[in-house]
Protein backbone atom coordinates (compact mmCIF):
# COMPACT_ATOMS: atom_id res chain seq x y z
CA UNK A 1 0.00 0.00 0.00
CA UNK A 2 1.63 3.21 -1.13
CA UNK A 3 1.79 6.29 1.03
CA UNK A 4 -1.02 8.75 0.29
CA UNK A 5 -2.58 11.89 1.66
CA UNK A 6 -4.57 9.92 4.26
CA UNK A 7 -1.42 8.55 5.88
CA UNK A 8 -0.05 12.04 6.47
CA UNK A 9 -3.36 13.36 7.77
CA UNK A 10 -3.78 10.45 10.20
CA UNK A 11 -0.20 10.92 11.40
CA UNK A 12 -0.89 14.61 11.94
CA UNK A 13 -4.12 13.81 13.83
CA UNK A 14 -2.31 11.37 16.13
CA UNK A 15 0.43 13.91 16.86
CA UNK A 16 -2.18 16.63 17.52
CA UNK A 17 -4.11 14.44 19.96
CA UNK A 18 -0.94 13.47 21.86
CA UNK A 19 -0.12 17.16 22.18
CA UNK A 20 -3.68 17.98 23.27
CA UNK A 21 -3.64 15.27 25.95
CA UNK A 22 -0.31 16.53 27.25
CA UNK A 23 -1.37 20.19 27.26
CA UNK A 24 -4.55 19.32 29.19
CA UNK A 25 -3.04 17.02 31.82
CA UNK A 26 0.47 18.23 32.64
CA UNK A 27 1.12 20.61 35.54
CA UNK A 28 4.59 21.82 34.58
CA UNK A 29 4.19 25.06 32.58
CA UNK A 30 7.24 24.34 30.37
CA UNK A 31 5.84 20.90 29.45
CA UNK A 32 2.55 22.56 28.48
CA UNK A 33 4.44 24.91 26.13
CA UNK A 34 6.23 21.91 24.63
CA UNK A 35 2.90 20.16 24.01
CA UNK A 36 1.57 23.29 22.28
CA UNK A 37 4.61 23.14 19.99
CA UNK A 38 3.73 19.50 19.21
CA UNK A 39 0.22 20.56 18.21
CA UNK A 40 1.53 23.36 15.96
CA UNK A 41 3.86 20.87 14.26
CA UNK A 42 0.94 18.51 13.65
CA UNK A 43 -0.99 21.31 11.95
CA UNK A 44 2.06 22.12 9.81
CA UNK A 45 2.32 18.49 8.66
CA UNK A 46 -1.30 18.47 7.50
CA UNK A 47 -0.93 21.87 5.77
CA UNK A 48 2.11 20.69 3.82
CA UNK A 49 0.46 17.35 2.99
CA UNK A 50 -2.56 19.21 1.57
CA UNK A 51 -0.22 21.51 -0.34
CA UNK A 52 1.72 18.72 -2.04
CA UNK A 53 -1.22 16.39 -2.74
CA UNK A 54 -4.17 18.69 -3.59
CA UNK A 55 -2.48 21.74 -5.17
CA UNK A 56 1.06 20.53 -5.98
CA UNK A 57 1.90 23.51 -8.21
CA UNK A 58 0.59 26.35 -6.03
CA UNK A 59 2.51 25.89 -2.72
CA UNK A 60 -0.16 27.77 -0.77
CA UNK A 61 -0.04 25.31 2.13
CA UNK A 62 3.70 25.76 2.46
CA UNK A 63 3.29 29.54 2.65
CA UNK A 64 0.75 29.04 5.44
CA UNK A 65 3.16 26.67 7.21
CA UNK A 66 5.79 29.44 7.14
CA UNK A 67 3.34 31.82 8.82
CA UNK A 68 2.49 29.16 11.42
CA UNK A 69 6.22 28.88 12.16
CA UNK A 70 6.50 32.66 12.57
CA UNK A 71 3.60 32.70 15.02
CA UNK A 72 5.03 29.65 16.85
CA UNK A 73 8.37 31.41 17.32
CA UNK A 74 6.65 34.52 18.69
CA UNK A 75 4.44 32.36 20.92
CA UNK A 76 7.28 30.38 22.45
CA UNK A 77 9.30 33.57 23.13
CA UNK A 78 6.42 35.34 24.89
CA UNK A 79 5.28 32.11 26.60
CA UNK A 80 8.67 31.40 28.13
CA UNK A 81 8.97 35.05 29.15
CA UNK A 82 5.63 34.69 31.00
CA UNK A 83 6.81 31.43 32.61
CA UNK A 84 10.00 33.13 33.81
CA UNK A 85 8.02 36.10 35.16
CA UNK A 86 5.68 33.71 37.01
CA UNK A 87 8.67 31.83 38.38
CA UNK A 88 10.20 35.08 39.62
CA UNK A 89 6.97 36.15 41.29
CA UNK A 90 5.69 32.88 42.79
CA UNK A 91 8.91 30.80 42.94
CA UNK A 92 6.79 28.05 41.32
CA UNK A 93 5.77 26.99 37.81
CA UNK A 94 3.19 24.37 38.81
CA UNK A 95 -0.03 25.46 37.09
CA UNK A 96 -2.19 23.95 39.86
CA UNK A 97 -0.68 26.37 42.37
CA UNK A 98 -0.96 29.47 40.18
CA UNK A 99 -4.67 30.08 40.70
CA UNK A 100 -4.76 33.83 41.31
CA UNK A 101 -7.48 34.38 38.69
CA UNK A 102 -9.47 31.29 39.69
CA UNK A 103 -12.77 32.05 41.35
CA UNK B 1 9.58 1.97 -1.95
CA UNK B 2 12.26 4.07 -0.27
CA UNK B 3 9.66 6.75 0.36
CA UNK B 4 7.39 4.31 2.18
CA UNK B 5 10.18 2.92 4.35
CA UNK B 6 11.34 6.43 5.30
CA UNK B 7 7.75 7.52 6.01
CA UNK B 8 7.12 4.62 8.37
CA UNK B 9 10.45 5.08 10.16
CA UNK B 10 9.74 8.81 10.62
CA UNK B 11 6.15 8.17 11.73
CA UNK B 12 7.08 5.54 14.33
CA UNK B 13 9.97 7.60 15.71
CA UNK B 14 7.81 10.74 15.77
CA UNK B 15 4.92 9.17 17.67
CA UNK B 16 7.31 7.47 20.11
CA UNK B 17 9.12 10.76 20.73
CA UNK B 18 5.79 12.58 21.20
CA UNK B 19 4.73 10.01 23.82
CA UNK B 20 8.13 10.38 25.46
CA UNK B 21 7.58 14.17 25.69
CA UNK B 22 4.46 13.74 27.80
CA UNK B 23 5.34 10.59 29.74
CA UNK B 24 9.03 11.00 30.68
CA UNK B 25 9.53 11.97 34.32
CA UNK B 26 12.61 14.09 33.73
CA UNK B 27 11.76 17.44 32.10
CA UNK B 28 15.15 17.73 30.41
CA UNK B 29 14.77 14.28 28.84
CA UNK B 30 11.31 15.35 27.64
CA UNK B 31 12.90 18.38 25.93
CA UNK B 32 15.42 16.09 24.21
CA UNK B 33 12.55 13.86 23.01
CA UNK B 34 10.83 17.00 21.69
CA UNK B 35 13.96 17.83 19.66
CA UNK B 36 13.92 14.29 18.19
CA UNK B 37 10.25 14.79 17.30
CA UNK B 38 11.07 18.09 15.52
CA UNK B 39 13.83 16.36 13.51
CA UNK B 40 11.48 13.61 12.36
CA UNK B 41 8.90 16.24 11.39
CA UNK B 42 11.59 17.73 9.14
CA UNK B 43 12.07 14.28 7.62
CA UNK B 44 8.33 14.06 6.97
CA UNK B 45 8.55 17.42 5.15
CA UNK B 46 11.31 15.97 2.96
CA UNK B 47 9.12 12.98 2.04
CA UNK B 48 6.46 15.55 1.06
CA UNK B 49 9.10 17.25 -1.19
CA UNK B 50 9.03 20.45 0.86
CA UNK B 51 12.79 20.92 0.98
CA UNK B 52 12.88 24.59 1.99
CA UNK B 53 10.46 24.00 4.86
CA UNK B 54 12.53 21.04 6.09
CA UNK B 55 15.57 23.31 6.31
CA UNK B 56 13.50 26.02 8.04
CA UNK B 57 12.13 23.42 10.46
CA UNK B 58 15.66 22.35 11.41
CA UNK B 59 16.80 25.98 11.78
CA UNK B 60 13.84 27.36 13.74
CA UNK B 61 12.56 24.42 15.77
CA UNK B 62 15.69 22.30 16.32
CA UNK B 63 17.99 25.29 16.44
CA UNK B 64 16.09 28.06 18.18
CA UNK B 65 12.90 26.93 19.89
CA UNK B 66 14.47 23.88 21.56
CA UNK B 67 17.30 26.05 22.87
CA UNK B 68 14.71 28.48 24.28
CA UNK B 69 12.82 25.61 25.96
CA UNK B 70 16.01 24.18 27.48
CA UNK B 71 16.88 27.70 28.66
CA UNK B 72 13.47 27.92 30.34
CA UNK B 73 13.99 24.54 32.01
CA UNK B 74 17.45 25.55 33.26
CA UNK B 75 16.24 28.92 34.58
CA UNK B 76 13.46 27.28 36.60
CA UNK B 77 15.59 24.35 37.77
CA UNK B 78 15.06 24.93 41.49
CA UNK B 79 11.31 24.33 41.29
CA UNK B 80 11.32 21.55 38.67
CA UNK B 81 9.52 18.60 40.24
CA UNK B 82 9.49 16.33 37.23
CA UNK B 83 6.41 15.96 35.07
CA UNK B 84 3.35 15.66 37.35
CA UNK B 85 -0.23 15.24 36.12
CA UNK B 86 -3.32 17.08 37.34
CA UNK B 87 -6.80 15.80 38.14
CA UNK B 88 -7.99 15.94 34.51
CA UNK B 89 -6.21 12.79 33.37
CA UNK B 90 -9.27 10.67 32.57
CA UNK B 91 -11.46 13.41 30.96
CA UNK B 92 -8.50 14.61 28.89
CA UNK B 93 -7.79 11.07 27.69
CA UNK B 94 -11.44 10.67 26.71
CA UNK B 95 -11.49 14.03 24.89
CA UNK B 96 -8.25 13.29 23.04
CA UNK B 97 -9.43 9.79 22.05
CA UNK B 98 -12.82 11.08 20.84
CA UNK B 99 -11.16 13.87 18.86
CA UNK B 100 -8.72 11.38 17.34
CA UNK B 101 -11.58 9.08 16.37
CA UNK B 102 -13.52 11.92 14.74
CA UNK B 103 -10.45 13.19 12.88
CA UNK B 104 -9.46 9.74 11.59
CA UNK B 105 -13.04 9.03 10.50
CA UNK B 106 -13.36 12.36 8.66
CA UNK B 107 -9.94 12.06 7.03
CA UNK B 108 -10.53 8.53 5.76
CA UNK B 109 -14.13 9.13 4.68
CA UNK B 110 -13.68 12.45 2.86
CA UNK B 111 -13.33 12.23 -0.94
CA UNK B 112 -10.07 14.14 -1.34
CA UNK B 113 -9.55 15.61 -4.78
CA UNK B 114 -5.94 14.43 -5.10
CA UNK B 115 -4.10 15.97 -8.02
CA UNK B 116 -2.23 13.56 -10.34
CA UNK B 117 0.63 16.05 -10.85
CA UNK B 118 3.92 15.57 -9.05
CA UNK B 119 4.73 18.31 -6.51
CA UNK B 120 7.06 21.13 -7.44
CA UNK B 121 10.76 20.74 -6.58
CA UNK B 122 12.91 22.59 -5.59
CA UNK B 123 10.51 24.87 -3.76
CA UNK B 124 12.76 27.75 -2.72
CA UNK B 125 12.34 29.92 -5.81
CA UNK B 126 8.56 29.41 -6.20
CA UNK B 127 8.08 30.07 -2.48
CA UNK B 128 10.01 33.33 -2.75
CA UNK B 129 7.93 34.49 -5.72
CA UNK B 130 4.79 33.42 -3.88
CA UNK B 131 5.77 35.32 -0.72
CA UNK B 132 7.26 38.51 -2.11
CA UNK B 133 5.53 39.14 -5.44
CA UNK B 134 3.01 41.93 -6.01
CA UNK B 135 -0.11 39.74 -5.94
CA UNK B 136 1.36 37.27 -3.45
CA UNK B 137 1.60 37.29 0.33
CA UNK B 138 3.67 40.44 0.79
CA UNK B 139 1.24 42.05 3.27
CA UNK B 140 1.15 39.00 5.63
CA UNK B 141 4.96 38.91 5.47
CA UNK B 142 5.10 42.51 6.66
CA UNK B 143 2.55 41.79 9.38
CA UNK B 144 4.65 38.80 10.44
CA UNK B 145 7.66 41.09 10.81
CA UNK B 146 5.64 43.44 13.02
CA UNK B 147 4.40 40.45 15.06
CA UNK B 148 7.98 39.25 15.64
CA UNK B 149 9.04 42.74 16.70
CA UNK B 150 6.10 42.94 19.13
CA UNK B 151 7.00 39.48 20.51
CA UNK B 152 10.64 40.52 21.06
CA UNK B 153 9.59 43.71 22.87
CA UNK B 154 6.96 41.84 24.89
CA UNK B 155 9.42 39.15 25.98
CA UNK B 156 11.96 41.79 27.04
CA UNK B 157 9.38 43.82 28.97
CA UNK B 158 7.84 40.79 30.69
CA UNK B 159 11.13 39.24 31.82
CA UNK B 160 12.85 42.46 32.88
CA UNK B 161 13.60 42.80 36.59
CA UNK B 162 11.42 45.45 38.17
CA UNK B 163 13.83 47.56 40.20
CA UNK B 164 11.88 49.89 42.44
Amino acid sequence: MSIGLTHYLVLSAVLFCIGLYGALTRRNAVIILMCIELMLNAVNISLIAFSSYIVPLLLTGQVFAIFVMVVAAAEIAVGLAIVLAIYRHFKDIDTDNINLLKW
Amino acid sequence: MGLEISFWIMAVVMITAAFAVIFLRNVFHAALALILCFITVAGIYITLSADFLAAVQILIYVGAISVLIILGIMMTREVQKGNPVNKLRLPAAIIAAVLLGILVYVVTAAPWNVSPRLPLTPTTMPLATKLFSENGFILPVEIGAVLLLAAILGAIVVTRENKK
